[in-house]
């Protein structure tokens, strides 16, 4: 199957109340043994990321970690709100192996394709 | 003196913010000659990292995004009241054999420059990198302190 991990766009829609709410970033790259994730969360760190999986789909959710406030603000660009993205996961994937690393607000996940889905060879016997 | 760009808090969302700066980049493609875009251009080469610049009392803190960076890639200094943050962000070597499905993260060199309203102590300056986020904080000199005066009631 070639349809991979795909952004889900109902995910939105289905936020009743408002929240604030920033999409991360992300790049998505395939491999022969799965799929990698990098998702640009800056301001979060290992304690504020919160990962569900729920069917086939993968929530990735993270909170900023409370940054000291000084004084007036003369510029602004940053948000303060949080992060949150929804995936769809390629069948393939298998779920119970998928690990996530946290490095200098940038996620990485990693989302190994199961052994059943990988070509192998099958002997013919006698 | 180096640009100071002002971009929207919209950054955030990828689409508008690309918007935005393709916006900018035409308002300059106008207003400023060819040799300098080709520069300065981000279309052409990098990114603009976000940044906000808070004052207190004795200190003016500037705070930037540059999330999935390592600390030798970045380049912070001062110059005559201006501080500048530069650097360059290289794609992981393990992807770039990989089918990409997705590519919103910018790569590449990127540089902004502030102007600081008041005179810093230069050797005082702290940066700190942590969870994807530059901190610098920049001690005001003595003199650039706001200064309460008594007054004397005869």
């Amino acid at each position: 199957m070639k349809a991979i991990v795909q952004a889900e766009p109902k995910a939105a829609a289905e936020r009743t109340e408002y929240q604030e709410l920033v999409t991360p970033v992300v790049n998505i790259f395939e491999t022969k043994d799965g799929y990698a994730l990098e998702a640009e969360m800056p301001g979060v760190n290992k304690d504020g990321l919160e990962i569900t999986l729920e069917g086939n789909e993968i929530t990735i959710l993270g909170r900023r970690a409370a940054e000291p406030i000084a004084g007036e603000v003369l510029f602004r660009e940053r948000s303060a709100a949080d992060y949150r993205r929804v995936f769809e996961l390629d069948p393939a994937i298998d779920t119970g192996k998928i690990s996530a690393k946290m490095e200098q607000g940038m996620l990485l996940l990693t989302l190994p394709k199961s052994e059943r889905v990988k070509p192998r060879k099958i002997t013919v016997s006698d | 003196m180096n640009l100071t760009r002002y971009q929207r808090p919209e950054v955030t969302e990828p689409g508008f913010g690309r918007l935005s700066s393709l916006r900018d980049e035409l308002d300059r493609l106008f207003e400023s000659p060819w040799i300098e875009l080709a520069r300065t251009s981000q279309l052409l080469s990098g990114w603009t990292p976000a940044l906000d610049i808070h004052e207190d009392k004795d200190n003016f803190i500037v705070r930037a995004e540059l999330p999935g960076m390592k600390r030798e890639e970045i380049d912070v200094s001062l110059h005559d009241g201006a501080l500048s943050l530069s650097g360059e962000r290289k794609m992981e070597q393990k992807f770039e054999e990989a089918e990409v499905y997705r590519t919103e993260r910018f790569f590449g060199k990127f540089q902004r420059t502030v102007s600081l309203p008041a005179a810093v102590a230069a050797d005082k300056v702290k940066a700190q990198y942590k969870d994807g986020v530059l901190t610098i904080t920049l001690p005001k000199t003595e003199e650039a302190k706001p200064k309460q005066i008594d007054v004397n009631v005869n």
